[in-house]
């Protein structure tokens, strides 16, 4: 279990339990966190799952995959500390993690 | 041939009318036929919605299937029909590339500006060369090369400027509404799906409002080849309409590029550090799926909404009580209507998909419009349920590097247009049944008449 803070677009923020067996794509959408939608179901390919990961999570969360590399290559408001949501695997590494939702 | 044509459940747009004698007949004409003669982009069937029985066959049959030369004029291709099959080629741009002669399946030789391309003393070779590699554009194109075109363009459908946009049209689609005619019949087509879709285009290019029906009819040149009672006859024609557009697209990227820059597609590109090495025929390519991609697309799911509706008037009773349906029946007219029926790709490699053995160089037609209906993959799939559990999981956008970029206009504008509706209308009827368009590409409709019987 991970406690999860997505910050908005509105401004306001949502707390979230994570489990350790998904991915944070998808305890997102199970909490319905909005923006966050995962239309491609977790393989990378829709980049409807677009968050700023705060930069002292970077390592914690790991490096892109390659084919979000190539999902955000073509997207808008891409940042260093771009990820897909999708490829974050939840675990106790990440408990307390922070993130700001993107529009996709 | 098969051996046994199953039960009919209902017609594929309306599963729970009785379908007519001429559906049941074109249903046994296709199950009769030896399986090496289907030729799924047969535009004909498009025509009369049979092609969904020609992909309801090959999904059970021969879910990925081929179609040799012979047997089509778009020459030899293979047509992949189930989801998990389209769904893995899509992802895959490093087998399967975009540099495939063109986004859909297309008659050698139909398309005047490709011809144009190998330029006017092009030897028999260079013309065939320029053919297979189609228009250079984003959707032509493979990564890395893709990524530097659409990130050019991405910022025009940013969030940002999306927020922009929904003020302009729930003011347009409001407008649009309330000049319609109480109790008299029109075809909503024109005054509503074209109307809005235009109005919106003319924003995205910064084109001048007065003039959108130019980008309307520009874009369904594109889609169509050119016949007789088409919006080009003859390829003359059509060679004439894309070279205005060539000319238009090329003025604009000039002058946006002297200008300060905007948040328009043509200025967004025009001020991209990477296009500086864009060569004109790439940014008239880009032109041309930003037009196609922002028109016909929405136009015809709104269309398809107020047909799908209709005629499941259970749906549109459910969504009258419940507005905040709107949003996932948007997702599941989106996948209902799949308004681009399939998009193309090209073998980098041999490769087996679905058991068949795919060779370098082969042509892929990935049909979206039969992997929305695998109920290996949803549950009734060809019922249309508006309150679906994941109506977003459709792939009418595609998934993959190419997915289309306007997928969050395209839900805006369908998402405000039935607010607006809802607050005006208590139903439109649709009168008789819509004329389809005759085509394998941009699935939808030529017109459909309605009937408002009352305002609220």
């Amino acid at each position: 279990m991970a406690k999860i803070t997505f910050h908005l677009a509105d401004g306001s923020a949502q707390i979230i339990d994570a489990e350790d067996t998904e991915y944070l794509m998808q305890e997102a959408v199970n909490n319905s966190v909005p923006g966050i939608d995962g239309d491609c179901g977790g393989v990378a390919s829709c980049a409807t799952c677009h968050v700023y990961v705060a930069p002292e999570w970077l390592e914690a969360t790991g490096p892109r995959t390659d084919m979000e590399e190539a999902m955000l290559d073509g997207t808008f408001g891409v940042e260093s500390n771009s990820r897909l949501c999708c490829q974050i695997q939840v675990s106790d590494q990440i408990d307390g993690l922070v993130v700001q939702v993107a529009g996709t | 041939m098969s051996i046994l044509t199953p039960p009919l459940a209902g017609t594929p747009d309306i599963m729970k009318s009785e379908p007519t004698a001429k559906q049941r007949e074109d249903r046994d004409r296709i199950y009769a036929m030896a399986l090496e003669d289907i030729n799924p982009g047969d535009p004909d069937n498009f025509e009369n919605e049979s092609m969904y029985w020609k992909f309801e066959r090959l999904r059970a049959e021969d879910p990925v299937h081929y179609t040799a030369a012979d047997k089509s004029a778009y020459g030899a291709y293979w047509s992949v029909t189930k989801w998990d099959d389209i769904v893995s080629i899509d992802t895959n741009s490093v087998v399967f590339s975009n540099i495939a002669g063109g986004v859909a399946l297309n008659v050698p030789g139909s398309n005047p500006s490709v011809d144009r391309l190998a330029g006017p003393n092009a030897t028999p070779e260079e013309l065939q060369a320029a053919r297979d590699r189609g228009t250079p554009s984003l959707l032509n194109m493979d990564p890395p090369q893709h990524g530097l075109h659409r990130g050019a363009v991405a910022e025009g459908v940013s969030p940002a400027n999306l927020a922009v946009l929904e003020t302009l049209v729930r003011e347009r689609i409001g407008m649009i509404l309330d000049s319609l005619p109480i109790g008299e019949e029109f075809d909503w087509v024109d005054k509503v799906s074209i109307e809005l879709t235009a109005m919106t285009l003319a924003t995205l290019f910064d084109y001048p409002q007065e003039r959108r029906r130019e980008l309307t009819f520009w874009s369904d040149v594109m889609t169509t080849d050119p016949g007789p009672g088409r919006v080009v006859e003859t390829r003359e024609e059509k060679d004439a309409a894309q070279a205005d557009f060539l000319k238009m697209i090329g003025t604009m990227f000039k002058e946006r590029g002297e200008a300060e820059p905007a948040m328009d597609f043509m200025s967004l590109m025009a001020h991209s550090p990477q296009s500086k090495d864009f060569t004109q025929a790439e940014i008239y390519g880009d032109g041309v799926i930003l037009l196609v991609g922002g028109n016909d697309t929405t136009r015809n799911t709104l269309t398809g909404s107020v047909y799908a509706l209709d005629r499941n008037p259970e749906e549109f009773a459910k969504l009258r009580e419940n507005p905040a349906l709107i949003s996932s029946m948007v997702s599941e007219t989106i996948r209902w209507q799949t308004p681009l029926s399939h998009m193309m790709r090209k073998a980098n490699e041999d490769v087996e998909i679905g058991g068949k053995q795919i060779k370098k160089g082969d042509k892929i037609a990935m049909w979206y419009v039969s992997g929305n209906r695998d109920d290996s993959k949803l549950d009734r799939p060809n019922d249309y349920i508006i309150d679906r559990k994941n109506p977003r999981q459709h792939l009418s956008f595609g998934f993959g590097v190419h997915r289309c970029l306007g997928n969050r206009v395209a839900e805006l504008q369908l998402r405000l247009t039935w607010e607006e509706i809802l607050k005006r209308f208590p139903e439109i009827k649709v009168v008789g049944n819509p004329v389809r368009a005759h085509n394998n590409f941009a699935k939808g409709y030529e017109s459909m008449t309605v009937v408002i019987p009352s305002r609220y």
